[in-house]
């Protein structure tokens, strides 16, 4: 046993190495764009009519005055520390208001995610059951459609037709106007608080409007999954240990949700990770159209106000979370898959 | 030793090129949806190029007596909210898509492909450095990394389409740094070695010819996501700007006339939507195409 | 031959898109019997056993008889062919490194064949499963019952295929290179097993091998078969007397312990065979 056991502390360090340069190289490459802007990041805070000492005074107290190098060290400094700055918009530190606004979005995203992977695991391995013909065909031109469709449009037709049209869904936003602020804000999961709280009205609410945004997300990723579990399922569809399923009298069906499905399941979940960072992305343009008060609005709304700390803050973060998603499918490989373990 | 040995010579590529692009084309061009594809893209190409014979309309003439009017005979897309002809703005706006598309091939290519092949070709130290910052930027979402830098550089096309290329060299890069470990070992490389050829020179005119037929693949798929990148750029106000035609941005000011004037937003987003389909139909076709076990079936 | 259990004529099996059957006018019949097929890689033995299956979803199956006891197999639904399956008609596959499911448990395997035809509790089935794999000589079979196929070597595992596929009672299995992939010193005692399991439970056997030595020591009549075609039909202590080229060339091609020391002669083909029709 002790040669794994060396083996896989190896890789730990190995892993965990890795992460670290990759991280390092995240912290410049924001540090770096957020030097190469042209507009001046200090008149952004002290507004066009400041005098000139109070900007040079801003000037100062942001290290502008000190070489690159140092500047960069001091931004390595307060990162360590947490210390992100302060947002124009809101006045409060960055990193609390991004805290307050992520539940938000991953709330959608989670959905999308269940969407998306309800849809594009099926469909996906149905594709390989009957490749090559008419089903086949059908389901990679529905999930390439949800590919190619820009996600902002989508939701705009999707509230044309299934909010002013059909009065299916809610509107924009996480709930009705009417019941803002009526639950207290334990986790900022709404459909967690208001199910806390007992408020089901608010609960009703809340699913009535994170429906819409979050299937259409959710079938914008399902053309990535569906692709993927398509390809495995054929990989595995050619091996022998199918064949063994079918002599023993198992329907085609039968053998491939209780054989070959089973032997995909590894590689489902790393692609499954992977796809709920890239939801983030159409998070962003869907939380515009929505009024959804989430992640990508925060960034979107100090994009165009020019706050580039804010901005640059958001950029690491969704950084960060796509290194955290890469690790999680990492382990969860080793706990599903018995060779591993 | 010449270049004549048997082993060192690489094969002549220029009629096999042709050849198989022929077979690639036909093979495309018998699957329906793959032939779908491609008839958008000929379509985009021919509206891009010939716009100003098919519009009916200026695209920047302003009618504000004549504000969304819906589709009908005079303006077959109606108007939008100061009185342009939408239909005569989508052909236009084909010109700024095929714009981006070949400026974002322009840029993107070259990068890739050299850092790939320099990561490729020396491997050792130089393969870590720059693998490890291809990592970095794959570690980020597309459309993120583009907002942020449009949002340092300001708010324009040019800037989109920097950002866009910014971002979409790393999938490149990994595909020629794969494509050139294989090759490097290849007998005519090392011929071309052993006579002095310096390794600029072996890179270029043996290692990037060979890595260039699957980086182009390469390209043609990653189309939609630019296309829909763009697009969501310009609908953000960060890439081209008002009164420029672009898709995107049309739909952005089309928002507001939504609930009333359904086709402000229909028909740019059917002609986003229909261009990123056909480049990912057609991408999946060309997967197909390429894949050795559908070729041998021919 | 009185009531047999497999009637073929004139099986042909041809791959969609290949230029040629892979399966030209096989024709034989089977007993409660263990019949040989024999054949170079490529000469479409394997296809034969696939098809009497009908496992091949990518091929054009012919025949103008293909009858397993009562049921026709050219006609009979995919349901009626469930039923066939794994219940009455079984298969051995090659490497237990591939066949068995590399992500279950083996006795949960074993036992699934059980389940699938017979309506039974998971102790009944676990029961049975576990009394098969006692009967192909595994010792400890409660605990092989729960390792994983990477757990077990590959005689244990061919073993459990035997198990797997005899656990139900069927009346004929094919045997598609039962022991190729085994090593030689388990390949004996794995075939010893199959073939008291098959005598003693009164099973037909249709063992498809590359080698001519195994098939003529384990079975009582012997097919060979090239580029599609079945060549000759012999009783496997006849196969001195074989006729036909092609077999004399196989037999004086095999190695044998003790005797001349000369280079093996190396099989000489000839087209003209591809153009016999039947036997």
């Amino acid at each position: 046993m002790a040669p794994i056991h060396r083996r896989q502390f190896g890789r730990f360090v190995e892993q965990a190495g890795s992460i670290f340069i990759t991280l390092f190289g995240l912290l410049i490459l924001t540090f770096v764009i957020g030097r190469i802007m042209p507009n001046d990041p200090v008149r952004a805070i002290v507004g066009e009519d400041a005098t000139r000492e109070v900007y040079e005074n801003v000037y100062r107290q942001l290290g502008f005055d000190r070489p690159v190098w140092e500047q960069f060290l001091l931004y390595l400094r307060d990162v360590v520390q947490f210390d992100f700055g302060t947002a124009i918009r809101t006045g409060q530190p960055v990193l609390t208001d991004i805290l307050h606004v992520l539940p938000a979005t991953i709330e959608l995203a989670t959905f999308a995610i269940l969407v998306g992977a309800g849809l594009g695991i099926p469909l996906g391995v149905a594709a390989a059951i009957k490749k090559d013909r008419w089903q086949d065909q059908l389901i990679r031109v529905f999930s390439l459609m949800g590919h190619s469709m820009p996600i902002f449009w989508t939701g705009m037709i999707g509230l044309l037709i299934f909010y002013a049209g059909l009065g299916w869904v809610g509107g924009s936003g996480r709930m009705s106007q009417f019941y803002i602020g009526l639950v207290p804000e334990r986790t900022n999961f709404l459909l967690i608080d208001s199910a806390l709280a007992g408020a089901w009205e608010v609960f009703w609410s809340a699913l009535n409007h994170i429906v819409l945004p979050a299937s259409l997300l959710g079938y914008s990723s399902a053309a990535y999954i569906t692709r993927m579990t398509r390809s495995f399922m054929l990989d595995q569809i050619n091996q022998e240990y199918v064949t063994t399923a079918r002599v023993k009298g198992l329907s085609a069906n039968q053998t491939v949700w209780r054989h070959a499905f089973g032997n995909i399941r590894v590689q489902l979940v790393t692609i499954v990770a992977l796809a709920y960072g890239s939801l983030l992305e159409g998070a962003v343009l869907i939380e515009t159209v929505f009024a959804w008060p989430g992640f990508g609005q925060y960034l979107t709304s100090n994009l165009l106000i020019g706050d580039m700390n804010a901005v640059m803050t958001c950029v690491l973060i969704v950084g960060v979370i796509f290194i955290a998603l890469n690790l999680i499918s990492d382990l969860l490989y080793r706990i599903f898959d018995p060779r591993t373990r | 030793m010449t270049e004549k040995t048997p082993y060192a010579t690489r094969p002549a590529p220029d009629l096999e090129w042709l050849r198989s692009l022929r077979n690639i084309v036909l093979y495309l061009a018998r699957t329906p949806t793959s032939a779908f594809g491609l008839l958008v893209l000929v379509v985009l190409v021919l509206a891009a190029v010939f716009c100003p014979l098919i519009a009916t309309h200026d695209p920047y003439l302003q009618d504000l007596q004549n504000t969304l009017a819906p589709p009908g005979g005079a303006h077959y897309f109606g108007t939008d909210e100061l009185g342009r002809d939408i239909f005569s703005r989508l052909l236009y706006g084909s010109r700024i898509t095929l714009t981006i598309i070949s400026l974002v091939t322009i840029v993107v290519g070259p990068i890739g492909l050299f850092v790939g092949t320099v990561a490729g070709y020396f491997g050792g130290r130089v393969d870590m450095v720059m693998m490890r910052l291809t990592d970095i930027f794959l570690s980020f979402p597309s459309l993120i990394l583009s907002l942020a830098f449009v949002a340092a550089l300001g708010p324009s096309l040019n800037n989109a389409i920097i950002a866009i290329s910014l971002t979409a060299w790393p999938p490149i890069a990994r595909l020629a740094r794969a494509e050139t470990m294989t090759i490097r070992k290849a007998d005519y490389i090392a011929a071309a070695r052993l006579q002095g050829a310096s390794p600029a020179r072996i890179i270029w005119r043996s290692v990037v010819p060979m890595c260039l037929p699957s980086v182009l693949i390469r390209l043609t798929l990653n189309m939609a996501t630019v296309i829909l990148t763009a697009a969501g750029l310009g609908f953000l106000g960060l890439g081209a700007q008002p009164p420029m035609p672009e898709w995107g941005a049309m739909i952005a000011t089309g928002r507001r006339y939504m609930i009333d004037s359904w086709w402000l937003v229909t028909f740019p987003g059917l002609s986003i939507l229909a261009v990123s389909l056909a480049f990912n139909l057609l991408g999946d076709g060309l997967r197909d195409a390429l894949d050795p076990k559908q070729m041998n079936r021919r | 031959m009185q009531n047999p259990i497999l009637e073929v004529r004139d099986l042909s099996v041809h791959y969609r898109g290949a230029p040629a059957p892979a399966v030209n006018k096989v024709s034989f019949t089977l007993g409660r019997e263990r019949l040989g097929i024999v054949g170079e890689s490529g000469s479409g033995k394997s296809t034969v056993g696939r098809a009497l299956m009908r496992l091949l979803p990518t091929a054009d199956i012919t025949a103008s008889r293909a009858r397993f006891e009562d049921v026709d197999l050219l006609t009979a639904s995919e349901r009626e062919m469930l039923k066939v399956r794994g219940a009455r008609m079984s298969m051995i596959l090659q490497d237990p490194k591939f066949s068995l499911n590399p992500i279950r448990r083996c006795g949960d395997q074993v036992a699934e064949a059980y389940r699938t035809h017979v309506k039974c509790s998971r102790a009944v089935a676990r029961a049975q499963a576990i009394a098969m794999l006692e009967a192909v000589q595994i010792r400890d079979a409660d605990r092989v019952y729960a390792l994983y196929p990477h757990e077990v070597s590959g005689g244990m595992g061919q073993r459990i295929m035997i198990a797997m596929m005899l656990l139900t009672n069927p009346d004929l299995v094919i045997a598609d290179e039962p022991t190729s992939a085994l090593d030689v010193t388990v390949r004996l005692q794995v075939l010893k097993i199959l073939d008291d399991l098959v005598a003693e439970r009164g099973i037909g056997l249709i063992m498809i091998s590359h080698d001519l030595n195994l098939v003529r020591n384990f079975c009582d009549r012997v097919l060979i078969m090239y580029a599609g075609r079945v060549v000759e039909t012999l009783k496997a202590d006849e196969l001195d007397l074989a006729q036909h080229p092609y077999t004399r060339g196989l037999i004086a091609a095999q190695p044998r312990i003790g005797g001349s020391r000369a280079p093996l002669p190396v099989l000489e083909r000839d087209p003209a065979w591809l153009k016999e029709t039947g036997l």
